[in-house]
């Protein structure tokens, strides 16, 4: 066990338990807020996995502004104070609990597939990127070359959310 | 190497958020679950992108944006239920039951 490993362990089983307790908390607000400790757990793991651009957007655009706008809905809703806890009665729970704890099995047992050999680069080939062209280069070039069409269809996409909750908002246009 | 931790922690992650959804009854926290499954996605993502080149780290960029397309256009229905039934319980929106 490197170091290393360690702190990813640390980190993995923060987000799991603070991912259970987001699930679990009766009140939306702690809801909310423990599923930001979830976001901000991720965010380190992700720098521990060489993304740590990605670990920057995680917090600024996640944690920043994702659940400040769930946030706002809920005290906006006024709905905080549960008077008592909306998790389904024992026959909901018994089938929820067991159809998830059978993906759950599917998932653990999809671990053991290793990537075929003649895909996987040299086992550091995000952190040589990163340290020949700089860490945000190394995924703005791409962003900006092959994916430049998925890019541009995604601000269409951000254009539509916009206008669209707009719409559904107001009142009366 | 972290491949394989990721994955465990990735997989436990999704099965979390699929299991608040199957569990609660609120509208706006079934909502944060699927944020929930987004980021346990995302994660898986970042994890086979160390292994795999760049493309993983690209596509949890589109991931992200389609988070917050989703979450704007899903709080501003949920505001106009609110507005109409006063409940954000799934139990009470039931228009559609026979």
């Amino acid at each position: 066990m490197t170091p290393t490993v360690i702190v990813f362990w640390a980190f993995g089983g923060l987000a799991v338990w603070s991912g259970y307790l987001c699930i679990t908390r009766r009140n939306p607000v702690a809801s909310a807020l423990w599923l930001v400790v979830t976001l901000f757990a991720l965010a380190a793991l992700f720098v521990l996995l060489d993304a740590q651009f990605i670990a920057v957007l995680q917090v600024l655009v996640y944690a920043g502004a994702i659940m400040v706008l769930f946030l706002f809905v809920i005290m906006l809703l006024n709905i905080g104070r549960a008077a008592r806890s909306d998790i389904k009665g024992a026959w909901g729970l018994g089938v929820g609990v067991l159809l998830s704890g059978l993906l759950m099995v599917q998932l653990l047992a999809l671990r053991f597939g290793a990537p075929p050999p003649q895909l996987a680069l040299p086992a550091d080939a995000m952190a040589r990127a990163a340290a020949e062209q700089g860490m945000v280069a190394a995924v703005a070039r791409p962003l900006f070359s092959t994916y430049l069409v998925p890019f541009e269809i995604t601000s269409v996409l951000l254009l539509a959310a916009l206008v669209g909750a707009v719409v559904l908002a107001k009142r009366r246009l | 190497m972290l491949l394989a931790p990721a994955l465990f922690v990735s997989a436990v992650l999704f099965t979390l958020g699929v299991a608040g959804v199957l569990l609660r009854r609120n509208a706006i926290v079934i909502f944060m679950c699927v944020e929930l499954m987004l980021n346990a996605v995302n994660l898986t993502f970042v994890a086979l992108a160390q292994q795999l080149g760049v493309g993983g780290q690209i596509f949890v960029f589109f991931v992200m944006a389609v988070a917050a397309a989703e979450a704007a256009v899903g709080l501003a229905i949920l505001l106009a239920i609110y507005r109409h039934r006063q409940t954000l319980n799934l139990q009470n929106i039931n228009l559609l039951k026979g």
